[in-house]
Parts: C-alpha cells; sequence; structure tokens
C-alpha cells in the first residue's frame, strides 16, 4: 500500500493510520477493505481476533498493528473498535503507550471507520479523523429518530443562477455535477468542511452538506443537477462558496 | 497461624491455587457464559492463567507486584474476552499499589480496592449491572473493615473471598446491564454472573494461598 501525504511536502495534512479492532479478524479485515475503497492511501490495518486465531482480541495484536502504522510514517494513528472487549482491548493499549499519537475513537464501528477512512485521506489529524467516526455515529442515530427525517428532498427549487430567497429566509440554488468522477470521497469531504465552515446550514437535495456521510449516500454522479439550500446568517456566502465547488468541478477539471 | 504481612511467595501460591481452580470449574464458567454470553469464559481465563503460571515459572519477580504485573499483561494478551482487559487492569492496577517485598492487612485492603478500581475504569459498570464489580464491591467494603478491626492479611482476603462469593450468587436475580448479557435483557435473570463468578474463585485462590 503506497503512503501518500494528500496535499504533497508542503502541505499541513496529517498522514493518519487507522487500526480496527474486532472479535473476529474476519470482521475487522471486511471493515479495511470497505474503508479502503474510499481511501485508497490511507494506512489501515485490521487487529481482528486472538493470537491463535480464536474470536476475541489480544492486547498484543492492537499493539503491533499500532507500532506497525507509526513504523509506516503515520503522524498518528486512530483505533475503532467494534462490541465488549475490543474496545476495552483497545483503550488498554492506548493507556499503555501513554502516546498522544494515538487515539481509541469512539461510534459506530462500520460507518465510523468509513468516515474516518476518508477524513484521512483528505489529510484529517487524528482530531479530524475521530471526529468523522463521531458525526457519522451521531447520523445514525438521526435515523433512528422519526422526529428528524433525512434525505427529503426539496422541490421548490429555481434554475436561476442567483439564490433565491424563500418564504422562510432560506436561500437555494440548482448546480450540475461537472467533473467526471463525480462527487467521491475527496470531494466530499472538502465539501462537507466548506458548508461547515459558514455561520449557515447548508443542504444539498435535502441532506446535509456538513455531512459527509450524507453527501456519499447521495450518490452524485456528473452530469446530474442539485439543489443547493441554506438559511441563516451566512446562508448567501455558503450558497455561493458551494456552488462555485460544483461548477469548478471540485478542482478536477 | 498468620503472619503479619504477605510476600511474593504469597502471590506466587496465589498464581499457583488460581490457575488450578479457574482450570478446575473452566467447564462450570463457560456453561455460566453459555446462558447469557458467548461460552467461552472458562476455556477464556484457563488458558489465560495457564500461560500466566508458566510467564510467572520463568520470571524473577522479587515483589508482589511484580508478579501482579506479569499476571496482568500475559492475561491481556492470552484471554481474548472481556475478562482479558478487565482482570489485565485489575491487576495492572493492583500491582502499582503493591510493588514491595511485604504487605499488611491495610496493603491488602489497597491492592483489592485497586483492582476493583481498574475493572469499573475499564469495564464502566455500576454496582447492580451483574458483572464481576457485583463481587469485587462488597469484597473490598469487607477488606476495609476486616482490615480497620486488626485482622491479619490472611482474614482479610478470607473475609473479601467470602463476601465476594456471596455477591457473586446475589447476581443471580439481577437484570444484566452490561457486557453481551445486557442484550438478553430480562432474559439474564436466574443466571450467575460469570465474571463474579470467576472473580469469586480468584479471590477464594488468593486468601487459601495466604493460609499456607
Amino acid at each position: 500500500m503506497s503512503l501518500r501525504r494528500p496535499g504533497g511536502p508542503g502541505r499541513t495534512e496529517s498522514t493518519t493510520g487507522l487500526v480496527l479492532v474486532s472479535h473476529s479478524a474476519l470482521l475487522a479485515a471486511g471493515v479495511v477493505e470497505l474503508a479502503a475503497q474510499m481511501a485508497p492511501d490511507v494506512v489501515l490495518r485490521p487487529a481482528g481476533g486472538t493470537d491463535d486465531a480464536r474470536l476475541g482480541t489480544s492486547f498484543d495484536v492492537v499493539e503491533r498493528a499500532v507500532a506497525a502504522e507509526l513504523d509506516a510514517g503515520c503522524d498518528g494513528v486512530v483505533i475503532l473498535a467494534d462490541i465488549g472487549s475490543a474496545r476495552m482491548t483497545a483503550e488498554s493499549v492506548v493507556e499503555a503507550l501513554e502516546d498522544s499519537r494515538v487515539v481509541l475513537a469512539g461510534g459506530a464501528f462500520v460507518e465510523g471507520a468509513v468516515a474516518a477512512a476518508v477524513a484521512a485521506q483528505t489529510g484529517g489529524s487524528v482530531r479530524d479523523v475521530v471526529a468523522a467516526a463521531a458525526a457519522a455515529t451521531r447520523q445514525v442515530q438521526d435515523e433512528l429518530d422519526p422526529e428528524q427525517p433525512r434525505g427529503v428532498t426539496g422541490s421548490d427549487a429555481s434554475n436561476d443562477r442567483a439564490a433565491v430567497p424563500t418564504a422562510s429566509g432560506a436561500v437555494s440554488r440548482r448546480v450540475r455535477v461537472t467533473n467526471p468522477q463525480g462527487l467521491h470521497a475527496r470531494p466530499a469531504a472538502t465539501l462537507a468542511q466548506l458548508a461547515a465552515s459558514f455561520d449557515a446550514e447548508v443542504t444539498i437535495d435535502g441532506v446535509d452538506a456538513g455531512s459527509l456521510l450524507s453527501l456519499m449516500g447521495l450518490g452524485l454522479t456528473q452530469g446530474l443537477e442539485v439543489t443547493l439550500a441554506a438559511t441563516g446568517p451566512e446562508a448567501h456566502e455558503a450558497i455561493d462558496a458551494v456552488a462555485h465547488t460544483f461548477e469548478s468541478g471540485f478542482g478536477e477539471l | 497461624m498468620s503472619a503479619a504481612t504477605l510476600d511474593v511467595a504469597w502471590a506466587r501460591r496465589f498464581v499457583t491455587l488460581a490457575t488450578e481452580t479457574v482450570v478446575e470449574h473452566r467447564v462450570e464458567l463457560s456453561e455460566l457464559d453459555r446462558e447469557i454470553g458467548d461460552g467461552d469464559h472458562g476455556e477464556n481465563l484457563a488458558r489465560g492463567f495457564t500461560a500466566v503460571a508458566a510467564a510467572v515459572d520463568g520470571s524473577s519477580a522479587e515483589t508482589v507486584g511484580g508478579v501482579l504485573k506479569l499476571v496482568a499483561t500475559t492475561l491481556m494478551s492470552t484471554v481474548g474476552g472481556a475478562a482479558g482487559p478487565l482482570y489485565g487492569t485489575a491487576f495492572l492496577r493492583a500491582a502499582k499499589v503493591s510493588d514491595a517485598p511485604e504487605i499488611d492487612a491495610e496493603g491488602v485492603h489497597t491492592l483489592l480496592d485497586a483492582g476493583l478500581e481498574g475493572i469499573v475504569a475499564r469495564g464502566k459498570a455500576n454496582v447492580g449491572d451483574k458483572t464481576m464489580v457485583d463481587a469485587w464491591t462488597p469484597a473490598v467494603a469487607a477488606a476495609q473493615s476486616s482490615a480497620a478491626s486488626g485482622a491479619s492479611p490472611a482474614e482479610v482476603l478470607r473475609a473479601a473471598a467470602d463476601a465476594a462469593q456471596q455477591g457473586a450468587v446475589d447476581t443471580d436475580p439481577l437484570v444484566a446491564l452490561k457486557g453481551r448479557a445486557s442484550y438478553l435483557g430480562e432474559r439474564s435473570v436466574g443466571h450467575r454472573d460469570p465474571g463474579a463468578a470467576s472473580s469469586a474463585l480468584l479471590l477464594d485462590a488468593a486468601a487459601r494461598a495466604a493460609q499456607a
């Protein structure tokens, strides 16, 4: 696996590796496989099962995976764990290492790992990667809450180039996906960060533009048209900035 | 005959007796675990302590804490299940407060208290959640009052072991709120928590080692 610094040597992006801990070696390896698909340059290591290939977790297995990632040149390592002893063993390793570069993330194992891997792929620091796992987990929780339906598309869009104020004080605009690869992991992460940087609630086809997994879930491919909407003090600025990244093909044209 | 202090020979005897008892009770512990967990607690502990016995046998540890630290690190890497990090952390915390050639009755209480603190820190369980905390909490309380009354280290450990056994029995009617058993909810009622049961066995081994 190649280890690429996403922004090149002159940039400040971090190289954060992930260790996936589960009772099941198969499960840990499967999550690595899934996450690697969206984060081909991130160092991902499974640490599932015991030393003698049983179901369970081992301090040594987790510790070796963390050490291997640091040896591979990672600036930091985020550990994700599933249930029971996986989490407790990972905690024990973090406690024993006393190394601020090594952190255990909370949250859902699969969703958290995918979001964390994408955040790492885009140069996220240990903190960014842990935050991505947490955000993905909150999204899972939101899906359980019937009071907050997600993915509902606002259909009152206008085709005008300018942002259109609506009755509720929101602004919206239609934009098209222009780059050949569509909204894949890297631009989705950039977009999510951009949307979150404004004092505004920004949605794309009704989903939270600040949520990486929501954006990925839209499956936006080249040529599709979407509705951007924003409310809040910086709604106009946010819409302009987000629309601009769409129009510029996320810097890939 | 009750010595005023316990030394590294006690810690080594404890390891021998603990290994014997978990190997002897492994089927029973796994059966308890099969009722409300993943059914491997006895086998996991037997494997772990067999590795511990070998490690302690081959070590030149000269303090109680030195032996307990080896117990901790070996369990963490060989048990596999939740008992690995839980007992591992308990023994590690206990080792930190017992790195001396000899410990007295109050030292025994301090050691057990540190162990309980480790289990709580790692497992985040409360009293009544139907976990090993329900064996250790009364054990530490009994050790405290026993030590305060001027008992010998062996008597303190006996009081702790008896309280742990009662604590384990008292988990029978509880609803599990932590670990794999918590997924069973009400169906966990009527079964003894395997971690509380093995905790009682280990504390009994510690008490017997002090009588020798």
